[in-house]
């Protein structure tokens, strides 16, 4: 199955195995969202729990951790991440900071599902990485699994987390990933990473679609007698630092790939940290590959291109740390 | 019970407060929580009320009158120990501040952690021996001490390779890189550890905290070592170097190897050398060396030479002549308090110096066992950076090839550096003019003009034979 | 559909069902409300804690509110300026002194400032000083009621009249408004939020004109007598509980003091207006209301007044006595489980 089917069967299996979940979204019910992840929930699960929100992405988040400060499952959606930020107040104000205030008198067992990323023409307001912008935040979990195996057991792990979480899912890769998911109820825990592909030259860390690209060229490069793991973060708070550091001490050389911009990225944390506890195991200074800071990708072909990270660019980037 | 009423805060920004009007006089009584006094700030105008029940007895601040948070204002008079709670004694703004006192300590401890981390810990003798670092170009921890490192020459060494090279004892600079620009890289390193064994060639092991010994003798091997192959390591990668240079090379200079020179030119250009030596009779004191050594050998698996014994009669001549044991600098000749004593070790292809530290509390048995030790430590590639800072007095065995004459350079810093010649079996004329054979080892010195003069110098060498003289043929190790 | 306007009549004692007990309970509640607000105040003049906010001119309308929550059913998500509110829902002086003095043992383990109450045995929500954030919360949970099917139960959300011009407060109110939610909101609207005058704030003069704007009922009371605030605020509490959607109550009522310890309204009010405005005092007028209709007499009054204030000074001293959180508190209660960003 590719990820949206993974999306889709991971909330049927939830809605049909626990009351107390429900969805709640823009044209999440009678359109059976607009990529047709929850196409016939709503004939199935009925308008209570398939609820099609107003256009009021504050109200979205901030009605469903009411919820969820009541016992309820909620699993709200942002239609595009782009429009998430009307919902920041309610995400990083609010359910973030639900148990924390209260001092575990009240919890938020919140799921907030919202795709990202860019590579299908969406320009500007349509593809727009966040996970920068939310993953500083205590309080809050970071999802961002790009394989429908993982989609699925993230998915549950989420949605049966007692706290907050932001399901982040890349829309390039709705449709384009496939992958074998294994039967019945499984959950993969939160905050660790995956070896994609082992390798001892050098270490790539990545997540989302550009997994999937570093993969490729990780493939290529094996011709060249390069041997590159890959690592997919899947888990962007809390992050792995184990599978990191054991494979940066191994290989001694860290790429870190993101399509997300560079300043302030996922990718300078993961490069702090390495420095803090690898400093000595390594043989090259730590290499990000990001995008551009610009603050959107263009409706241009040219200019989505330009911001999107290519595989031969990654393969080179590859290639020249090997070299070091 | 006297409770005296301080100016409260009133509002978060606020520090000082002004007496607006007194609500109350001098021995008129008060409830508490009824207002006694009104106060003014900038935010904002409050009646104050009081916190106990009393009769009011002093009020120390004027009407009009300002004065900072937290100052007396009035004293009331408790009546009846009715008083419910007791105040308590420290506001919970006091204990706010007390509370986020130690994450301020915090933010310090982790300043300073970070100042001068790069720096090796220096003897806790002021002035002495500077330890070069590679890596700092101008001392680190930037407070005043002068730059004592000279920059790298370029070669852009990463963690790993830095790491590695230590722990394989391998000399970087010797290695060729496969890496980009010809970096060596961590591989290269590795490999280079497989290929060659006595990279045990204390690789500058320490080849960022180089001491140096200057001798103008040649390379001189330690006494107390066995007698090491003087094999060379096996060129990697087919550069000429230091241990195989043959006619026709031009042996690259090792890091290392520009250190030594640069202290060296700086010690002679810094410090006026003089020079002098004494002969002595060390007859008695070998026939107790090997009376001993058998013994010693077996109880701690060192081997007892000579040096121990030398050693502890230097500390003992020091003490005698303590400025000898004594640093030359601006503000004044500051006089140890310790006796470090440096030994001059030849590893292969470089001198370095590991210090005893401490040296006048050991005895000859506590200078032997930690002689050996160093020296053990230094030909495994394994000193640290106390093993080789914090010399004040070093001795070097220049006899060990044969030398009966050296004129040693000093490690800037000290004033004195001391040789142990060859011993020699020479005649020698008694007191009576008897011609006896004795067992003779020069003693050379070479010392800092600035500090001492002969006086002092010759009384110190003097003080040396004396006790190196009286040593044997039997004694407590 | 029109606002309903409720007050009580001049004159004549309009009880509106209450017994003479819940009228003395209503009095007793706007004493302790009084006298604990003025606690904080105390406290804070004597330097002994940092922050206070007052309530003075709420006190009816909160014991009215009060009085028409059901303990153990509704659940109440209310600001911080509810002090009475939730007195009259069975919050305790101790409890309230406890947030002030930010002991360890306060709900919130000393993290909230005060008056940003929690309380989940009590249905009490918890809140954060953002302004209107809480409002779609107390829908999430009155959605969280229907979706149960539990009828009887009714969400009572409080906010001044400023939090009516956040996004999310009309973003609640509409979504409740579409789903015909078990939710009342309740505006206290005492003209001032902070300095800002209701002038500047929206260009109506009642707000509960804004409620036809959604499709939904709304009352409009006259805050000062809690008798009509009960009135008002349990006709919609009811409505809600029996299927019939959520109603906007605004309550006029008046703010008699600063915005907080750190404000000073003299700056930006009419000292003389404040003055002529304490005759409508609800503490003393209720107090005088129930004495001329007889259902309290002097000497009750005193010993309520005793009483209440032996209740302030009791939990005064207790949470005086007691400890502050300590430093590693502060690392607890992130998440469910450790603490560390990184596994």
């Amino acid at each position: 199955m590719n990820n949206v089917d993974a999306v889709r069967a991971t909330l049927h299996d939830a809605l049909a195995n626990d009351d107390r979940t429900l969805i709640m979204g823009e044209d999440v019910g009678a359109r059976g969202n607009v990529f047709l992840i929850t196409k016939g929930f709503l004939e199935e699960f009925g308008p209570k729990r398939i609820i099609d929100t107003p256009l009021a992405e504050a109200s979205i988040v901030g009605v469903a951790v009411g919820m969820a400060m009541e016992g309820l499952r909620p699993i709200a959606e942002i239609q595009f991440a782009d429009f998430i930020y009307p919902a920041f107040n309610q995400i990083v104000g609010e359910a973030a900071k639900t148990r924390y205030r209260s001092n575990g008198d009240y919890t938020c067992p919140l799921v907030i599902r919202t795709p990202y990323g860019g590579g299908v023409r969406g320009a500007l307001s349509h593809s727009v990485s966040i996970e920068a912008l939310f993953y500083h935040v205590p309080g809050l979990k970071i999802l961002a699994p790009s394989t429908p195996a993982d989609i699925k057991g993230l998915l549950t792990a989420a949605i049966e987390d007692p706290d907050p979480v932001l399901f982040l899912e890349h829309k390039k890769t709705y449709r384009s990933v496939k992958g074998e998911v294994p039967d019945g109820r499984y959950v993969i825990p939160i905050g660790k990473a995956d070896i994609k592909k082992p390798g001892k030259d050098v270490t790539v860390v990545s997540y989302g679609y550009n997994v999937h690209q570093a993969l490729d060229a990780a493939n290529r490069l094996e011709g060249e007698n390069i041997s590159v793991e890959v690592i997919d973060l899947r888990s962007i708070r809390p992050m792995d630092k184990g599978t990191i550091l054991a494979s940066v001490r191994k290989t001694r050389k860290l790429l870190i790939i993101h399509e997300d911009n560079k300043f302030g990225g996922i990718g300078a944390e993961i490069s702090a940290m390495v420095a803090e506890e690898a400093f000595f195991e390594m043989d090259a200074p730590i290499r990000r590959l990001c995008g551009p800071d610009v603050p959107a990708m263009g409706y241009a072909l040219p200019l989505e291109e330009e911001f999107m990270i290519s595989t031969d660019r990654m393969l080179r980037a590859m290639r020249d740390l090997a070299a070091f | 019970m006297a409770t005296t009423i301080t100016m409260p805060q009133l509002g978060e920004t606020v520090t000082e407060g002004t007496v607006a009007q007194w609500l109350k006089q001098v021995g008129d009584s008060v409830e508490k929580y009824e207002a006694f006094v009104e106060v003014s700030t900038d935010k904002v105008n409050a009646e104050v009320p009081a916190p106990v029940s009393g009769v009011i007895r002093e009020l120390i601040v004027k009407e009009g009158e300002t004065v900072p948070t937290g100052a007396p204002i009035a004293i009331i008079d408790e009546v009846g120990a009715a008083a419910s709670a007791a105040p308590s004694s420290n506001t919970p703004t006091e204990q706010i501040a007390a509370l986020r006192e130690p994450q301020d300590d915090t933010a310090k401890r982790a300043e300073s952690v970070y100042q001068g981390s790069d720096e090796p810990v220096p003897g806790g003798n002021v002035g002495v021996a500077h330890t070069p670092s590679f890596t700092s170009s101008n001392g680190a921890s930037g407070n005043g001490k002068p730059a004592n490192g000279k920059p790298s020459n370029g070669l852009r060494v990463s963690p790993a390779v830095r790491r590695l090279a230590r722990e394989h004892a391998v000399d970087y600079s010797t290695v060729s890189g496969t890496g980009t620009g010809g970096r060596v890289t961590a591989n290269d390193i590795l490999a280079a550890a497989k290929a060659g064994p006595s990279a045990a060639a204390a690789a500058l092991i320490n080849s960022d905290q180089a001491e140096y010994v200057a001798t103008s003798a040649p390379a001189a091997t330690p006494a107390p070592a066995p007698s090491r192959s003087a094999a060379p390591p096996p060129p990697s990668g087919g550069r000429p170097t230091y241990g195989t240079a043959v006619p026709g090379d031009v042996v690259p200079l090792t890091q290392a190897r520009k250190i030594i020179a640069q202290r060296m030119v700086e010690s002679k250009h810094t410090a006026p050398h003089a020079w002098t030596m004494v002969e002595v009779d060390v007859t008695n004191v070998w026939k107790w060396r090997a009376r001993e050594k058998d013994a010693f050998e077996k109880t701690y698996g060192v081997k007892l030479t000579l040096l121990p014994f030398f050693m502890r009669a230097v500390v003992e001549s020091l003490a005698v002549y303590p400025l000898m044991n004594a640093s030359w600098t601006d503000e004044g000749i500051v006089v140890h308090k310790t006796a470090n004593i440096g030994m001059a070790v030849a590893v292969d292809a470089n001198l370095i110096v590991p210090v005893v530290r401490n040296a006048d509390q050991l005895s000859i048995k506590g200078l032997a066992l930690a002689a050996g030790e160093l020296i053990d430590k230094a030909r495994r590639g394994k000193l640290g950076a106390d093993d080789l800072s914090g010399g004040t007095f070093t001795v070097n065995n220049t006899g060990a090839n044969g030398s009966v004459l050296s004129a040693p350079i000093l490690v800037p810093g000290q004033t004195g550096i001391v040789t142990m010649e060859a011993v020699v079996k020479r005649p020698v004329v008694r007191d009576d003019d008897a011609i006896v054979v004795r067992s003779m080892m020069n003693v050379c010195m070479s010392l800092d003009h600035r500090t001492v003069d002969g006086a002092v110098a010759s009384g110190f060498l003097a003080d040396l034979k004396r006790r190196l003289e009286a040593m044997g043929p039997s004694g407590s190790l | 559909m029109m606002a309903k306007t409720v007050t009580s009549r001049a004159g004549s004692l309009d009880r509106r069902g209450l017994t003479d007990e819940q009228l003395v309970a209503m009095l007793r509640n706007m004493l302790l409300q009084r006298q604990i607000d003025n606690r904080g105040f105390q406290l804070n003049r004597q330097g002994k804690i940092p922050f206070a906010l007052g309530s003075e001119g709420h006190e009816a309308i909160q014991a009215g509110a009060a009085m028409a929550f059901v303990r153990g059913k509704d659940v109440l998500a209310p600001y911080y300026r509810d002090l009475g509110l939730v007195l009259g829902c069975g919050f305790t002086p101790l409890e309230m002194l406890n947030s002030m003095f930010a002991r360890a043992a306060d709900r919130s383990g000393g993290r909230q400032f005060p008056n940003h109450y929690t309380n989940k045995d009590l249905g009490l929500l918890s809140i954060s000083s953002i302004i209107a954030a809480h409002v779609p919360h107390a829908v999430g949970v009155a959605y969280a009621f229907t979706y149960r099917g539990e009828s009887g139960r009714a969400v009572l959300t409080t906010t001044g009249e400023g939090a009516t011009s956040e996004g999310e407060w009309h973003e609640s109110v509409n979504f409740a408004a579409v789903h015909k939610l078990p939710v009342v909101f309740l505006v206290e609207n005492n003209s001032f939020a902070i300095s800002t005058p209701q002038s500047a704030q929206m260009a109506i003069q009642n707000v509960v004109d804004k409620a036809a704007g959604y499709g939904i009922p709304g009352i409009l009371c006259d805050g000062m007598d809690p008798i009509a605030s009960y009135a008002a605020v349990h006709e919609a509490m009811e409505r809600a509980r029996t299927g019939g959607g959520p109603t906007l109550v605004e309550a006029k009522c008046y703010r008699y003091l600063s915005h907080s310890t750190d404000d000073d309204d003299r700056t930006y009010r009419d000292r003389a207006a404040i003055e002529e405005a304490r005759k409508l005092d609800p503490v003393p007028v209720f107090e005088r209301v129930l004495l001329e209709a007889g259902v309290i007499d002097e000497a009750r009054v005193k010993a309520l007044k005793a009483d209440v204030l032996r209740d302030t000074n009791d939990a005064t001293d207790t949470a005086e006595s007691f400890g502050y959180p300590s430093p590693s508190d502060l690392y607890t209660n992130v998440y469910e489980g450790p603490f560390e960003p990184w596994q």
